[in-house]
């Protein structure tokens, strides 16, 4: 299409033989707004990374396919080249110096100059700085914005939307600029900041400027938006035109699967109906997956699946209910009330937690198989110690015996038991964190991510073993995972997590739409007949 | 997300920010009226000829700070660049200034090599760019004693009968005395060339420093700085400058005590003014700016384009070279070159100086230096005194000054951490 | 990825010659040679082998309780103890006390032990609350907490009210600035105890066992469950806060045994050495033990045991065998003191390159 202001063409992308993006066709118009929406894995990020010439494409190898500005192929090696040819990003997470006034923010390494007699002999950056020509700058790129504030105020002490007007007008006051990305622009405002996000928007698009709005929100792109594009698994499912669709479609569309992991079927599980852990306006402040007052109840023999995009908030749960991160809140296991941000009270009363960031929290990648399995046992249940007098030491004997009953049970390749935890495999990896959740002995399991990164095989693997212990030991799991077709594989139900709150819980059969309109907030109400879906929490 | 919201201003902490010139100001006031052998004459020579000589050198810690290194205790470093300097100086028996205009080439080319590796060095340990460069020091230290021990004597063929080296042919000697310019040699070149009587700097400066405010005030507002100015704070800072100048004619007048003050070097004077007029000047280009956005968040700055590490190194490279300079300006004056600890304390009191004027690891300006140097130097004349009257001993006065240097920069960088870690505690809404 | 499997046969031999350097470390590698060579020019001088060998011995033993202080600091995450000086002056103190007590020989030896030891738990207890207050920052604070307390002490030698003529100014207050100990029949105490001699080669054996108790304790200690606590707290704290462990109360437990370990060492020291050295003798005495550890293969952030005794050998054989060697082969010079000055803060240099983002 020659009146595109950016096209994709066929762009293919893969990480060491895996494929994150096959074939995308993706165009933007002079002044239209294509809104970008995807799960979390279905490649936005990546293309958008291709776009700016980040060093995570350019050092694994590049890409295939065209990318095409105004109709003539560019290839950028580096964001500096992308921003040269007129391409701008408002990022998620702001790139502000709050020491600096705006007016500074928005120059930054783009300051105005003039010579002086100095920098005639000793270079260029020895220019003095002309803050009356750049002030007037900022002014023209903040009025263009609609905002009336100073642009000599410091950034400290902005609000949040108004933070972000700030990293807009600095995009825009790039010269020659042509395209804007945004990427959750709205995530981090209040209601009217989203709305004056939003008309800003649609000044930028009317002024002839090409927007990208990735966003998750399914009822801003509906307002917003000319054209959508929906990706998955790296695959573009559809472009459509707006007024063609609506947020139904477009949901089912995101989630919607060719191949459905198939749901196994069980008899004789033990649900009871009393209620195991119950938990009552927990607020979590993990960076990034924010919980903003979240009640649940789980019944003890149920497997709980906690589901929701990227950070919404659902890996905050868990992590809350641990202490990992500072929570408040009233949680109550097994009748007595959990003493949040203390984490030996909470495991000491049962709860095994197999963290989703297996590397970082998960495990001690320097220390051996053994010591990594035996940790959590021994430090809060006081297991694999040989005690001599007020001390305890390190039972090798002990430690060994059990962590080769684990290998045997959890199909742990690894070369012996002292080998280090950070030479093993993905799925290893992630097999030793279980096997150290599983020697607690705990009565009530929290799992978060459990097969991300690893392949099928090993994938099933742990999915069959949380059933086996869910069928055999009874035991109680919350299940939080990115990954919707695993919840619905294994779980009773399923709690979507929407902006730090839960947004509905669904039944593992309810429709593709459903789960896309619940994990978007969507307000749009759903039509009746799959309206059992919406099974309200007790 | 980063905390972005601005620290709360109110009594208590401001108090705890400042606590370090607090504590000084009222030790100072306390010595004064303990001690009842320090005549005001006596102080005031004391006092402004530390300040001449010091003032170079805590200027030269600025824009490290303001460029995100923290406080850089390598201008120890820069300091034996200048003695490196004024040794060679020396052994040919140069003097006057030319002499001194050689010491400053020479200084600059050899403190300018070894900020560059410094930075590079700060490069590699960021995050521990403090520590670093308390030890580079010490490590440089031992390169200088091998040079000056060792290098001159055996791989450097000196006569032994040369009053620099030592009796046995083989190093330079402990304490050097610089000549007097008057006889061709290095000792108060700078002094000699103009001095005008205590009294009449004081004036001088007074009404300088009020012509310097007005026409800023002026300048900023045509200059699209408007909003940096605040009648307020001029009609104190007037007010404070017509105090000194009515000072000054108030001794000349009534022939006080003040008129028996030494003389002040106009030109060293001079020099101290350039480096303020220098430092303000640089930060108001692009490097300036770059410095400022380095120190601020590495991050942003490297993400926007800018080259982070370059940016670094060159301001290490103009620190150490400030420093040299200012090392010369201090040896002129002392008048002896002590070879082997001269520079070993420098780091340490330079810092705290700045510290005391109410710097701290990310914050420092021209006021902090001059206001720092000032009393930091006065209780420094006061301490043996304060020791002598509180408990008979004037060493105890010296051990108690120790100890406030070490424990000042340690409750500086303490606080300064401590609030750091404060602010980005994640807390749930 | 766990390919620890080689490849081709051929490259597997400079891989495994690369990998036993890189276990062996940069820093221990550079020192060994250099002690080598020290050692074949000696001989050659024409030194006193077994001078050389008694001396390195003597001198490992006793600088080797200040270095093992060093490993619980390092291990709980909080860097290499640059204000080792702070126990330093517990022990002193002790050891002051317990002469000023009129004690002598082994009676003097085990209460200063008494008196210092409860001091420097008091004290690390302190500086293990300042240390959890300045993450990120320990090792800058710590060094000048060393030095502020230092200078402190200076203040208080001058004004405490002892009487000992042992160790007091003939004229005036406060105590001597050295104090020799052979007066309390201190000097050598350990050393002397059970010695004997191979050939030449004196062993000190009382010291050597001290040096091994106290090496063997604190083996034990991170063997046992409080132990492994602070190791993985220092290690990976999201780890370690996610098992339940109170990394903040760990970090305190291990300052106040990296404080008591000083304050002991400072007496094993003093005792062989002689005299006791008050007043700016302990500024700088964090500095050697920091290099010692890390030329045992220590990092700012992992240090066992081992890189405790193979540092001070290395290190100390190195030192004690440069110093009479330089004086033979450049008559005049103190060259060994300012070898010593690039070598020790050179390795700390190398050490900071090598933390990431922080000791943390």
């Amino acid at each position: 299409m020659s009146d595109s202001l950016l096209q994709f063409r066929n762009v293919s992308k893969s990480y060491s033989g895996n494929s994150v993006l096959s074939g995308i066709n993706f165009d933007v118009k002079e002044g239209e707004i294509h809104a970008l929406i995807g799960e979390n894995g279905a490649g936005k990020s990546t293309l958008m990374n291709i776009l700016f010439g980040m060093p995570v494409i350019t050092s694994t190898g590049g890409y295939e396919g065209d990318v095409l500005i105004e109709g003539k192929k560019i290839d950028f090696k580096s964001p500096h080249e992308a921003m040269y040819a007129g391409i701008g990003m408002v990022h998620q997470e702001f790139m502000l110096i709050p020491g600096f006034s705006i007016t500074e923010n928005i120059k930054i390494n783009r300051e105005i100059t003039t010579p002086n007699v100095v920098s005639r002999v000793l270079g260029k950056r020895l220019e003095t700085l002309d803050m009356v020509r750049m002030n007037a700058d900022a002014r023209k790129a903040l009025d263009t914005l609609d905002m009336g504030i100073d642009e000599f105020i410091l950034v400290a002490g902005l609000p949040v939307g108004h933070m972000q007007f700030v990293e807009i007008a600095r995009e825009i006051d790039k010269t020659g600029i042509k395209i804007l990305v945004f990427d959750e622009p709205t995530a981090v405002l209040t209601e009217s900041e989203a709305q004056n996000l939003l008309a800003a928007v649609r000044r930028l698009a009317s002024k002839g400027i090409g927007i990208v709005f990735i966003s998750h929100r399914l009822d801003e792109i509906v307002g917003i938006a000319d054209r959508v594009t929906v990706l998955r698994d790296g695959e573009l499912v559809a472009t459509k035109e707006i007024k063609d669709t609506d947020a139904v479609e477009i949901a089912a569309l995101m989630i919607g699967r060719k191949v459905a992991i198939s749901r196994v079927q069980f008899e004789g599980r033990a649900i009871s109906d009393e209620v195991f852990m119950s938990i009552r306006d927990l607020h979590v402040g993990m960076p990034g997956e924010m919980v903003k007052g979240i009640d649940l109840e789980i019944r003890k023999g149920e497997i709980v699946g906690i589901g929701g995009l990227a950070g919404q908030g659902k890996l905050g749960i868990a992590n809350g209910v641990l202490g990992t991160y500072p929570s408040r809140g009233e949680v109550v296991f097994n009748g007595k009330r959990l003493d949040l941000n203390d984490p030996h009270d909470t495991i000491a009363s049962g709860i095994g937690f197999v963290s989703e960031d297996r590397k970082g929290v998960g495990l001690l990648l320097n220390e051996s198989i053994e010591l990594n399995i035996a940790f959590t046992a021994m430090q809060v249940g006081n297991r694999f110690l040989k005690k001599t007098g007020p001390f305890g030491f390190q039972d090798d004997a002990e430690m060994r015996r059990h962590a080769v009953k684990m290998i045997k049970a959890l199909d742990i390749r690894c070369e012996s038991p002292l080998q280090h935890a950070g030479n093993l495999s993905g799925g290893n990896q992630q097999k030793v964190c279980v096997a150290r959740a599983l020697t607690q002995d705990p009565i009530f399991l929290f799992v978060s991510e459990p097969t991300r990164g690893i392949d099928i095989g090993a994938k099933k693997l742990i999915l069959d073993l949380l059933l086996k212990l869910n069928k055999e030991n009874g035991m109680t799991i919350v299940m939080t995972s990115s990954e919707l077709a695993e919840l619905r594989s294994i779980c009773d139900r399923i709690v979507i997590v929407c902006e730090g709150k839960v947004e509905g819980v669904l039944s593992p059969d309810a429709s593709d739409a459903d789960f896309g309109l619940m994990m978007s907030g969507s307000r749009i109400k759903k039509t009746e007949d799959s309206s059992e879906g919406r099974s309200v929490h007790v | 997300m980063e905390n972005l919201h601005s620290s709360s201003k109110n009594a208590g902490s401001w108090i705890l920010e400042n606590i370090v010139t607090i504590i000084f100001v009222a030790f100072t006031i306390f010595g004064f009226m303990v001690s009842s052998g320090v005549s005001v004459g006596y102080f005031f020579s004391e006092l402004s000829s530390r300040i001449f000589r010091n003032s170079f050198l805590v200027l030269s810690l600025i824009i490290p700070v303001l460029a995100g290194l923290g406080l850089n205790f390598g201008i120890v470093i820069g300091a034996m660049s200048g003695q490196v300097a004024i040794a060679i100086a020396r052994y040919f028996e140069m003097g006057g200034l030319s002499g001194l205009s050689f010491c400053f080439v020479v200084a600059a080319l050899v403190a300018a090599l070894c900020g560059y590796f410094t930075g590079k060095l700060y490069n590699k340990t960021r995050g521990q760019e403090m520590i670093a460069s308390l030890i580079v020091g010490f490590f440089a230290n031992g390169i200088y004693q091998f040079l000056f021990l060792f290098v001159v004597g055996v791989v450097i063929a000196v006569p032994a009968t040369h009053p620099m080296i030592k009796p046995d042919g083989v190093g330079i000697r402990m304490t050097v005395d610089l000549v007097p310019v008057k006889q061709g040699g290095l000792k108060y070149a700078l002094e000699n060339i103009y001095q005008i009587p205590f009294v009449h700097a004081l004036l001088i400066l007074a009404l300088g420093l009020l012509a310097l405010l007005l026409i800023r005030y002026y300048w900023n507002k045509r200059r699209g700085y408007g909003y940096r100015n605040s009648m307020s704070s001029l009609l104190v800072n007037a007010a404070f400058c017509l105090a000194l100048a009515g000072v000054a004619v108030h001794a000349m007048v009534t022939k006080s005590q003040l008129l028996m003050v030494r003389k002040v070097p106009v030109v060293t004077g001079l020099l101290i003014i350039g480096l303020c007029v220098f430092t303000v000047l640089i930060m108001k280009t692009k490097l300036g700016q770059d410095f400022r956005s380095v120190g601020q968040s590495q991050h942003t700055a490297e993400v926007s384009g800018i080259n982070v590490d370059r940016t670094r190194i060159i301001a290490t490279m103009i620190s150490t070279v400030l420093a040299s300079w200012g090392q010369i300006i201090y040896l002129q004056n002392m008048g002896t070159l002590n070879t082997y600890n001269a520079h070993t304390q420098i780091g340490m009191f330079s810092v705290a100086a700045l510290l005391v004027g109410g710097a701290s690891t990310s914050k420092a300006s021209i006021t902090h230096a001059i206001f720092g140097t000032i009393l930091f130097n006065a209780m420094f004349i006061m301490s043996p005194e304060i020791g002598q009257s509180l408990f008979g001993q004037a060493i105890l006065g010296e051990y108690f000054r120790t100890f406030m240097v070490y424990g000042v920069i340690g409750v500086a960088l303490g606080l300064h951490v401590w609030n750091t870690n404060k602010k980005s505690r994640i807390t749930v809404e | 990825m766990s390919e620890m499997n080689g490849n081709a046969n051929g490259n597997n031999r400079i891989r495994s010659a690369g990998r036993l350097l890189g276990s062996v470390g940069l820093p221990t590698a550079i020192i060994g040679v250099f002690w080598l060579f020290t050692l074949v020019a000696g001989h050659f001088v024409g030194i006193s082998m077994s001078t050389l060998v008694s001396d390195t011995i003597k001198r490992a033993g006793m600088n080797g309780i200040l270095v093992l202080a060093m490993v619980p600091a390092i291990q709980s995450g909080t860097g290499p103890n640059f204000a080792l000086p702070i126990g330093i002056v517990c022990g002193l103190f002790g050891l002051v006390c317990s002469i000023e007590l009129n004690l002598m020989g082994p009676a003097w030896l085990l209460v200063s032990f008494a008196i210092s030891i409860p001091l420097a738990a008091a004290v690390g207890y302190a500086y293990g609350r300042l240390m959890n207050a300045v993450k990120g920052s320990e090792m800058t604070i710590a060094t000048y907490t060393g030095f502020s307390i230092v200078a402190l002490m200076c203040l208080a030698w001058l004004m405490i009210p002892f009487q000992n003529p042992k160790m007091g100014w003939f004229i005036g207050n406060g105590l001597r600035e050295t104090i020799q100990l052979d007066a309390v029949g201190g000097a050598q105490l350990l050393n002397n105890f059970l010695m004997f001699t191979i050939g030449d080669v004196i062993i000190p054996t009382g010291l050597l066992l001290t040096f091994a108790f106290f090496t063997a304790l604190v083996w034990l200690f991170f063997r046992s469950k409080s132990g492994i606590a602070i190791s993985a707290g220092g290690i990976n704290p999201k780890f370690a806060r996610a098992t339940g462990l109170d990394i903040d109360k760990n970090r305190i437990i291990a300052n106040i045994i990296s404080t008591i370990l000083g304050a002991i060492g400072i007496i094993v020291y003093s005792q062989s050495y002689g005299y006791a050295q008050l007043y700016t003798a302990p500024l700088m005495m964090a500095f050697p033990a920091v290099a010692a550890i890390l030329i045992g293969g220590a990092t700012a952030s992992r240090a066992k045991v081992s890189h405790v005794i193979i540092g001070v050998v290395f290190f100390q054989g190195l030192l004690t065998t440069a110093l009479p060697v330089a004086n033979e082969v450049f008559a005049g010079t103190d060259l060994s003191e300012i070898m010593r000055m690039i070598i020790q803060n050179g390795i700390i240099l190398y050490a900071l390159t090598q933390v990431k983002r922080g000791v943390q």
